[in-house]
């Protein structure tokens, strides 16, 4: 139906558009692997070989390898405990019935539009008052309660959907709340259950306001808050701050190229109230 | 009829089983969020009514701080600033989004899941990385002026960033290339589920593909664009990461956000409790505009 002028201008747009997103990338990569001495502040090409030097150097130089490790740390136990407490709660919320239940869900959703802006002021002052500031629970413990936001919501709406047939044969058989939910809905909520946990795992990963605030330390720096201080420090290396940025950026994009849809879908999901 | 409202409405009202239980499930989550979520927003509502440098005993401000959030251009500026870079932030990436979504919908394109992917891909980029590279482009010796001197228009090559004219357009044009992917991926899902017929009945009426365009897409993606402008909105208004790694508000207090001047007056120059009532502003807004939003662009049923 359409007309070869229209296909022409639809690849056209296409392109365009295709070359625009990928500027930035491509040339981040490409200045990655170009040789440290260049003063070019802007991109640069690898003339003479790739300079995969670079990498090691950002590791060891400036410091990535330990900024990678505590970031590690910080999303793994932030995903896992957003995890567990998000079924737990979005269970309740889902499937049974008790006063107050909508309100407290209410409160949940809430979070999900509140910026972070109105309560990392208080947060510094309760966390320093705690002596906390500086460790990993100042960043772990503020991002688990963020994330339960989204992470009730997305898991209520798998198990409101879920079959109510299945809760009801699985309490025939003499199952309870308990042990429907780990032995029946859990195994067959995975793909709820792993949008979540990806959508979780880039945001806390990418996360820079809260490490910025609570860690003064080195040694607690998360990869995003290393990068900032490697581009106020070394500026005009432009070559290590570009491979740190690939050492960055790389976990998050390879999880996302595997699986795009469970990306898409959840972030999509988190904005998106009923 | 009343019958069927009725079962509907306790359908509504009664998702499960009556279960005390519940509340034991729910505790675990509702500790961690009350008390570093919940409690943290009550304490910057209070904050926000105090005049605080954040060692001394805090005194009394009544509406101090937020007076000044209109008297005070220091304060006034960010928040300016904020809403005309929805226009980049928000504005942009749904018409874009909007065009690319159309042209592929229309005409069926191969490699749409690569278009897909590419397209989305700046969305999944921390913010800081994405700051990082911009900046390259935007250096006075980046990549943009270097092809504005390959074309000729060397005389409009600027430091972009450090310009007090352009430097909020240049950091307006970084949200609308991570937030147009967005917009597109939302409105191709959106576009998939308006039906063929209508399409087929435009082109028999003999409507060309901007009155299709205008007659059956956009009537159609209504919930979509009213869902994007709200995540775009939230987003831009939400935005500290980029303005931190490319301008620092600079040069001056160009680019000052109110997500900035929060960081910059509670951290960096003792002023608590005005960067308390800069933060509870800002919630106020992005309350209030996503409201409008959904009530504007989805009708009533919002």
């Amino acid at each position: 139906m359409t007309t070869r002028l229209e296909r022409n201008v639809t690849y056209g747009i296409l392109a365009l558009f295709t070359v625009i997103a990928l500027t930035p990338v491509i040339g981040i990569l490409s200045t990655a692997f170009g040789s440290q001495s260049s003063l070019d502040t802007g991109f640069s090409t690898p003339k003479d070989g790739l300079h995969w030097s670079n990498f090691t150097d950002a590791w060891s130089r400036g410091h990535f390898g330990t900024y990678l490790g505590n970031s590690v740390l910080v999303t793994a136990v932030v995903v896992a405990a957003t995890t567990v407490l998000a079924i737990l709660a979005a269970y309740a919320f889902g499937v049974m019935r008790f006063p107050g239940s909508t309100v407290l869900f209410h409160l949940f959703v809430i979070g999900l539009t509140l910026p972070q802006e109105a309560l990392i002021v208080p947060l510094y002052f309760d966390l320093r008052y705690a002596e906390l500031t500086d460790s990993y629970w100042a960043l772990i413990l503020p991002q688990t309660a963020q994330s339960l936001a989204f992470g009730v919501f997305w898991m209520r709406t798998y198990f409101r959907g879920s079959a109510r047939a299945v809760i009801e044969a699985a309490r025939i058989d003499g199952a309870n709340t308990w042990t429907t939910l780990w032995r029946v809905l859990v195994p067959m909520g995975r793909p709820a259950i792993s949008t979540m946990v990806v959508i979780t795992f880039m945001w806390t990963w990418n996360e820079f306001l809260m490490a910025l605030v609570m860690v003064s330390d080195e040694a607690h720096r998360t990869v995003p808050l290393g990068l900032a201080f490697f581009q106020g420090q070394h500026s005009s290396d432009a070559a290590l701050l570009a491979a740190a940025s690939v050492l960055i950026a790389l976990p998050v994009v390879v999880v996302y190229v595997a699986l795009q849809r469970r990306f898409i879908e959840g972030m999509l999901g988190g904005a998106v109230k009923e | 009829m009343r019958l069927a409202a009725l079962t509907r409405a306790y359908r509504r009202r009664a998702p499960g089983e009556p279960r005390a239980i519940g509340y034991l499930y729910i505790l675990p989550a509702l500790i961690v969020y009350a008390v570093f979520l919940l409690y943290p927003f009550g304490q910057s509502v209070w904050l926000s009514f105090v005049h605080w440098d954040g060692l001394t005993v805090a005194t009394p401000a009544g509406f101090d701080n937020y007076r000044a959030l209109f008297t005070d251009p220091s304060l006034r500026a960010p928040f300016l600033h904020a809403l005309l870079l929805l226009v980049f932030y928000a504005a942009l990436p749904v018409a874009i989004g909007l065009l690319l979504a159309a042209v592929m919908t229309r005409a069926r394109v191969r490699g749409m899941t690569f278009f897909r992917t590419v397209l989305f891909l700046p969305q999944v980029l921390a913010l800081i990385v994405v700051g990082v590279a911009w900046r390259s482009i935007l250096a006075p010796d980046g990549l943009l002026n270097d092809v504005l001197r390959a074309v000729g228009l060397g005389g409009l090559a600027r430091p972009w960033l450090g310009d007090y004219t352009w430097a909020l357009p240049a950091v307006g044009v970084v949200g609308t290339w991570v937030g147009t992917g967005l917009c597109m991926v939302l409105f191709l899902a959106g576009a998939q589920r308006i039906p063929r017929e209508l399409y087929e009945a435009a082109r028999m009426d003999g409507a060309g593909p901007l009155r299709e365009f205008r007659t059956v897409t956009l009537p159609g993606l209504r919930p979509q664009i009213a869902v994007a402008l709200t995540l775009t909105i939230v987003a831009g208004l939400r935005n500290f990461d980029l303005i931190y790694i490319t301008t620092s508000g600079g040069p001056g207090n160009a680019t000052s956000v109110p997500a900035y001047e929060v960081y910059h007056r509670a951290f960096e120059s003792n002023q608590v409790g005005s960067a308390a009532a800069v933060g509870v502003a800002l919630t106020v807004l992005i309350f209030v505009l996503t409201v409008t939003v959904s009530r504007l662009v989805e009708g009533r049923r919002a």
